[in-house]
């Protein structure tokens, strides 16, 4: 089995992510319930007459696996594996509604074609003229995890020697408007820096594009060794430590050999639970941090948790804001990454410093 | 070469029977599943023909013994079903005692629920409860509770027609790398509005029985199903002295790279796909007896998936075939619907005729089976290709 890097990184995010020299410098504050994405400058990445035509996920995963690309300085790879939750959202609504408005007539195809799941993963290919495999993961918060998850085996039995991995997801209006009337989305207004005291149901929901070149060389530049993936359909909060233990284990670790817990809390009072039972419980002496403040919470919002991690080995420093416990530690190796939406589809993502 | 990934039980729900049995009965008999469309409420309804599972969703959920407060979408009760077909074949009666993951493909998901309740949604909170099932997970998730699939991996795939022989793909690789002791990997789809309406605006459908491979073919019938398999690892084969249908012996996947919905003339990416099965399989192109092919019977597709065929088989082209005539294109699930078949087609020597063809295609010469033809198989074929140039290839084989 070979080990697995994270070679370079390529986010389009709430934050302003996109320049790769910068981490985090400067921090947008909102204030909301949802959060768009940044807009890069697109048309630096994409021509703006195809750009006009593409959904925001499309651009977004174009820019975010241009940007990765770039960093590892490759053309095109052996291998694109993308994880989205909802696809190109707007698109699907539109369609959706043109069927009902519409009454099933005068309808157009580009909507449909949009829609298709893994129409980013498709686009992408067809963007580096990428003739090699390409799997999109459409699995709720655990979408990501399980593209890294497959990557991780190509890599590690050598059917590929460097691989596209990214999560993206994009809002949609009508899928904001109805994940309100069910609380999955806050009902007030809340300050991100300020999101973990909110005390109330649901999240603040955001959107964006994260993507990793994945090899099984280590080559310079690299920004992290990904040790384990685990993924886990359903956990109860009791069992939850023990799991973590039992996933250290198989990397032969213990709790204190990890400098670092990153976890996804999106100061949702009911869900967030799942989180302080580590926090407070096994991880209590472990320096903790969060990211889904500067994210949103999307179905792939763990893939910027990654990048977070990725850039934190990399650069060796902790973002001030990031910072979920006063504790610090004298050195940075091990990441751990923790993640759940509702209480459901938990992940757990093991990052060493290369 | 790798060895192959034992099969070990499977389950199937489509137009053309509701058990693996009813099935292969009516694959034998030459019965169509194709008809006008009845659960579903649409102005195309006298324009278009689909294959259609004969069951109203309260009867699903029964056969389930759901609750009336259930949230399932059509895709969660049909691929349920299956998925217990796929358990109970492999006399599995304790889910826990092997690490168990589910890997499952849709490209519906809950859109059935979702365009019956757009704007429902808004006024009415009783409906509220389907709009959990709005991500594509949603039905494997309720498949995975069905089967008492607990703290393991429940993962979904969604890359258009190809996603269930992706899923198959994926659950191969994590028998290999010893990351699950066994897997239910498969896909479900039911018809919506969305899929009629969006393959009607791209022109794409059929008035009237879709003919695979034919030169005056029309396009598509949609069609409905789910399929599963249970793939189990050497190890537990051998402690549980399992009765193995079959292997999975190759797989490939691979990107056109083309167009967004289109196949390239050439079929770059279906003829990429079918070589690295074979690499994978460690086999030639004449070790393959039999190819179940994709041939949805759209005008772009079997031009496109012909080509490949020629291009990867020349003079060795064995017979083929496509069951979409039968089942019509059940999207998602096709992969797993014509992985069930190809298994069918090996433990009872048998290749399934391409029903409907009349006039050979005048841009190749290959000419589909279109008799039913008893022939000892090895190894079987099976493509499945989709939109955002996505090629899949499955290699089923007897032997290890």
């Amino acid at each position: 089995m070979k080990r697995v890097f994270i070679q370079s990184v390529g986010s389009v995010s709430c934050q302003k992510t996109f320049d790769n020299s910068q981490f985090l410098d400067e921090i947008e504050i909102y204030e909301a319930n949802v959060v768009p994405a940044i807009d890069p400058a697109y048309k630096d990445y994409i021509p703006p007459a195809a750009a006009r035509r593409m959904a925001k996920g499309i651009k977004m995963g174009i820019v975010a696996s241009k940007i990765a690309l770039s960093d590892a300085g490759l053309d095109s790879v052996d291998a694109i594996i993308t994880g989205t939750g909802m696809g190109c959202l707007v698109e699907s609504e539109k369609f959706v509604s043109a069927i009902i408005d519409n009454k099933e007539e005068y309808l157009t195809p580009t909507s449909f074609i949009q829609s298709t799941h893994n129409t980013v993963g498709g686009q992408i290919a067809l963007d580096l003229e990428c003739k090699g495999y390409n799997f999109t993961y459409v699995h709720s918060s655990i979408s990501f995890e399980s593209a890294l998850l497959d990557a991780q085996l190509q890599l590690a039995m050598e059917e590929a020697e460097t691989i596209l991995v990214g999560g993206v997801d994009e809002l949609g209006a009508h899928t904001v408007k109805i994940h309100k009337l069910v609380h999955h989305i806050k009902a007030e207004m809340v300050s991100s820096a300020r999101l973990l005291e909110s005390n109330t149901e649901g999240a603040v929901f955001g959107e964006g594009a994260n993507f990793f070149v994945l090899s099984n060389q280590k080559k310079e530049g690299a920004y992290a060794e990904l040790l384990a993936v685990d993924i886990l359909n359903t956990l109860d909060k009791e069992d939850l430590s023990q799991s973590m233990e039992r996933f250290l284990a198989t990397a032969e670790l213990k709790v204190e050999d990890i400098d670092l817990l990153v976890m996804g809390n999106n100061g949702d009072v009911v869900f967030d639970t799942y989180y302080r039972e580590l926090s407070d419980g096994l991880f209590s002496k472990i320096p903790q941090a969060y990211y889904k403040h500067l994210s949103g919470e999307f179905n792939t919002a763990s893939s910027f948790g990654v990048w977070l991690a990725s850039k934190i080995l990399k650069f060796q420093q902790i973002p001030e804001d990031t910072k979920l416990n006063s504790i610090t530690s004298s050195k940075l190796n091990r990441i751990l990454l923790y993640n759940q939406y509702r209480g459901q589809n938990h992940s757990f993502v093991l990052l060493q410093k290369c | 070469m790798g060895k192959g990934v034992a099969i070990t039980g499977m389950g199937i729900i489509s137009a053309i029977g509701n058990t693996v049995a009813e099935n292969y009965l009516a694959l034998i008999g030459e019965k169509k599943g194709i008809s006008r469309i009845a659960w579903i409420d649409t102005i195309h309804k006298n324009e278009i023909m689909v294959g259609e599972i004969n069951f109203s969703n309260a009867e699903l959920e029964s056969q389930l013994a759901l609750d009336s407060n259930n949230n399932y979408s059509r895709t969660a009760l049909l691929g349920a079903i299956a998925a217990k077909q796929a358990i109970a074949a492999a006399q599995i009666t304790n889910i826990d005692t092997y690490k168990t993951g589910l890997i499952s493909a849709t490209s519906v998901g809950g859109m059935d629920m979702t365009e019956r309740y757009f704007y429902e949604y808004l006024e009415e909170k009783s409906l509220q409860k389907y709009i959990d099932g709005h991500h594509a997970g949603d039905s494997s998730q309720k498949i995975a509770e069905q089967l008492g699939i607990n703290h393991s991996l429940v993962t979904t795939i969604s890359t258009a027609c190809s996603s269930a022989a992706n899923a198959i793909m994926f659950g191969a690789r994590l028998i290999k790398a010893g990351k699950l002791d066994r897997v239910v990997v498969g896909g479900s789809d039911c018809l919506s509005k969305f899929t009629i309406n969006g393959f009607k605006t791209l022109m794409i459908l059929s008035d009237t029985y879709n003919t695979p491979f034919d030169e005056n073919r029309k396009g598509l019938n949609l069609g409905e199903a789910a399929a599963f398999l249970v793939l189990e690892s050497d190890a537990v084969v051998k402690a549980e002295n399992k009765k193995v249908l079959a292997y999975v012996k190759g797989y490939g996947n691979a990107n056109d790279a083309y167009h967004q919905t289109a196949s390239s003339e050439n079929g770059d990416g279906a003829t990429l796909a079918m070589e690295k099965a074979l690499k994978v399989a460690g086999l030639n192109p004449k070790d393959i007896d039999y190819v179940n092919a994709h041939g949805t019977a759209t005008g772009n597709n079997d031009l496109s998936e012909g080509k490949a065929l020629i291009r990867v088989f020349g003079e060795n082209l064995p017979e083929f075939s496509s069951t979409k005539a039968y089942t019509g294109h059940t999207l998602a699930a096709a992969g797993a619907i014509e992985a069930v078949y190809s298994i069918l087609a090996l433990q009872h020597s048998v290749i399934y005729p391409n029903l409907n063809f009349k006039t050979q295609m005048k841009e190749f010469e290959i000419t589909p089976q279109t008799t039913l033809k008893e022939k000892t198989l090895s190894a079987v074929l099976s493509n499945s290709l989709g939109f955002g140039g996505n090629c899949s290839t499955l290699i089923f084989t007897k032997e290890p």
